[in-house]
């Protein structure tokens, strides 16, 4: 199977994550996988989840960390470049174009209107998005206890952020290596 | 230059601390830019987070939008670098290094561990930006009606966005 894989000039890398990033709406991650394993075939089923992973585990964006490693995988620091370059150049322009015209339009009367049905819309697919993410929570007491802290010191107390993160993140990976070794053991 | 400057190393701490992607930072942004330096309201804030999700590419880009809004085009080239920038370096050199991880007890242990942290923040986000777009009845009805569509069937979201805006064209929201 590898030996079917393709590796990308840089000026593919580019393109290629251009295109990904023109062509996402309300997150890029399925289209991705589209692209780099079905369609261009740079990386297989494996590789893509290992990358996935890691665009997961470390923080940042998700997606454009995922583009760092697979730039750098192909070209290096270069490749890391341009396939970051490719997936914000075309996103950041629209994005910003956007909201010039909403500045520029938002005393009116009816882009205000549809600003706030776009808003709640919005909202709602955080909403969707966050009860996607509940349904696949470990079972366990645990994962639910640190997701219920999580959300109360951060969203309704409202604690800093960096602080809650200090304490919570490492109790959490500590609990969750003890599961797995439990787990292991029985 | 100076407002560009803690811009940045705000943005730049953030890129540390985003969890699980750039959506769970919204409660933490929220707290920055509205609630402490007044930067813009509520309802600014969930219009620029509406806008970035209407367009297309990455989530992040309402990071992009919020440094425009406090400091023009500079702004949000600072604070889009801002939040890309650290995490980008951290994954080009813990990528170089990640295969030699693959079987280690403790890679999994930080994916699950991490899990319940991200599943949190994302929870808050969504609550928070709820309440900033919601104002009357109809955009909770709505807000609600987009979200159980979205979790429910595999509609491209772009027409609950359009939608939504649609409804809010007429009035009525």
């Amino acid at each position: 199977m590898k030996s079917t894989l393709i590796i990308p000039t840089r000026r593919q890398l580019f393109m290629g994550f251009f295109g990904i990033g023109l062509s996402g709406f309300g997150g890029v991650l399925p289209l991705a996988h589209r692209m780099l394993v079905q369609q261009r075939r740079w990386l297989d089923e494996e590789e893509f989840t290992e990358l996935l992973g890691l665009g997961q585990i470390l923080p940042g964006p998700n997606i454009v960390n995922m583009s760092i490693a697979i730039g750098a995988r192909f070209h290096g620091v270069a490749g890391a470049w341009l396939a970051v370059a490719g997936l914000m150049l075309a996103p950041l322009v629209i994005v910003l174009s956007m909201a010039m015209l909403y500045d520029h339009y938002q005393a009116l009367p009816h882009v205000q209107g549809a600003l706030h049905g776009l808003a709640s819309s919005a909202a709602g697919l955080l909403l969707a998005m966050a009860l996607r993410m509940g349904q696949k929570i470990e079972r366990h007491l645990l994962a639910w206890l640190l997701a219920a802290l999580t959300f109360i010191t951060v969203g309704v107390l409202r604690w800093p952020l960096l602080l809650v993160l200090l304490v919570l993140a490492p109790v959490s990976v500590l609990l969750a290596r003890r599961r797995l070794q439990a787990r292991e053991q029985a | 230059m100076m407002l560009l400057l803690s811009l940045f190393s705000r943005f730049a701490l953030f890129s540390l601390m985003a969890v699980g992607g750039g959506i769970t930072l919204i409660p933490e942004m929220h707290l920055y830019v509205v609630e402490n330096h007044h930067w813009m309201s509520g309802q600014e804030f969930a219009s620029l987070f509406a806008i970035a999700q209407a367009a297309p590419g990455p989530n992040v880009l309402v990071v992009s939008l919020i440094g425009w809004k406090v400091a023009g085009l500079a702004g949000a080239l600072t604070t889009t670098v801002g939040m890309c920038g650290p995490s980008s370096v951290l994954s080009y050199y813990v990528a170089r290094l990640w295969a030699r991880f693959h079987d280690s007890p403790w890679r999994r242990a930080i994916e699950r561990g991490l899990a319940p942290l991200t599943i949190g923040l994302v929870s808050g986000s969504a609550m928070l930006m709820s309440v900033a777009a919601n104002q009357h009845v109809s955009g909770w009805l709505l807000c609600a009606a987009s979200a159980l569509l979205a979790w429910r069937t595999r509609l491209n979201p772009l027409w609950l966005l359009g939608g939504g805006a649609v409804l809010g064209l007429m009035g009525w929201i």
